[in-house]
């Protein structure tokens, strides 16, 4: 693993110790985000797979009978039927936390005019057909809404989960390794100079030493180490 | 207030007019996807449902607002079978989110 370019002293490891000892709290708190997340999205995930399914099956009747509403009565008068909604529907969206991950929430307001039974057209000229697939349609337009918010959820949360296990891999794969490598190559560069400093020292113990024997074995001065303790 | 939208052919998405919902219709998905982006701009309309047989065509566009909290683009079956295009999505959330695609094992074998 690449260790950082920094200079090898104590006070950058220091630093640099520091940094790993945050970054390993912020890796774990990471997980245990991305963990929630993930039971989290998994249930939306499931929930919403049933709904689609319920609804899937729905609008496929749906189409069926109005396929044959279609068929039964010219399209002109189909659309001339339709055209003129009574039910008006506004659309209230809050937005819900989960996670820090904002959702956001739908809820159907119908406005419709006084006490109607939700067929905005008269039953004269139109087959039966038509009565029976805007029931159905309107009977799932719940489930549709809660579809759509549910995947919606699944989308948001899916982004963040992403996000959020990048960034756990980034800190356990590289930042974390990185910094270990550094505070070892750090330690071992402090060591090697403690060491250098040993035989450094001994080496010039041993100069003065034999300097001193020369100087005896000559008959001059001999040069009294000061730090050993004198022999009078 | 936010408005609720569908896009598809035309005998698609009539029978939604009775809902109240703004139903544009689109003849290709050239179209489809011009009038979602169209849609998404306004910023009036919180759901946009895309029948499955455009949504697969101009994925794309629709990717685009996978990301942002609104508009949800969010695709429907058409006339005839769904085409499983809409399972597919949760499908590839699912991948996006772990990894892997964990959840559908299951129901492949």
């Amino acid at each position: 693993m690449a260790e950082l370019r920094v200079n090898p002293t104590r006070m950058e490891m220091k630093r640099i110790q520091g940094r790993y000892q945050t970054a390993r709290k912020g890796h774990k708190l990471l997980k245990d985000k991305r963990d929630e997340l993930m039971k989290q999205f998994l249930e939306v995930v499931r929930e919403d797979k049933k709904l689609r399914e319920r609804v899937e099956e729905s609008l496929s009747r749906v189409y069926g009978s109005f396929a044959v509403a279609s068929a039964v009565s010219s399209p002109k008068m189909l659309e001339e039927a339709l055209i003129c909604p009574k039910k008006e529907g506004e659309l209230h969206v809050d937005y819900k936390n989960v996670m820090s991950v904002t959702v956001p929430v739908f809820q159907m307001q119908l406005l419709s005019e006084g006490g109607s039974d939700g067929y905005n057209y008269g039953m004269a000229f139109t087959s039966g057909e038509l009565d029976a697939s805007l029931r159905e349609l309107s009977g799932i337009m719940e489930d549709m809404l809660r579809m759509a918010e549910l995947e919606k959820t699944a989308q948001l949360l899916a982004e963040e989960i992403e996000r959020t296990r990048r960034r756990v891999n980034a800190l356990e794969y590289i930042l974390m390794p990185q910094y270990l490598a550094t505070i070892k190559s750090i330690k071992m560069k402090l060591d090697e100079n403690e060491r250098g400093n040993t035989t450094r020292l001994m080496k010039v113990k041993d100069m003065m030493l034999k300097a001193q024997t020369v100087q005896k074995d000559d008959g001059e001065d001999v040069w009294e180490d000061p730090m050993q303790p004198t022999e009078a | 207030m936010y408005k609720v939208a569908i896009i598809g052919s035309r005998n698609a998405v009539l029978g939604f007019m009775a809902l109240g919902f703004a139903v544009s219709e689109a003849e290709n998905a050239a179209e489809a996807a011009k009038k979602l982006h169209a849609l998404a701009r306004s910023g009036e309309y919180a759901v946009i449902f895309v029948t499955e047989q455009y949504a697969e065509q101009i994925q794309e566009d629709i990717d685009r607002y996978k990301d942002d909290p609104l508009p949800a683009v969010i695709s429907i079956p058409g006339q005839g079978d769904s085409t499983g295009y809409g399972m597919n999505a949760i499908r590839r959330a699912a991948q996006r989110a772990v990894g892997a695609d964990i959840l559908f094992m299951d129901d492949s074998e």
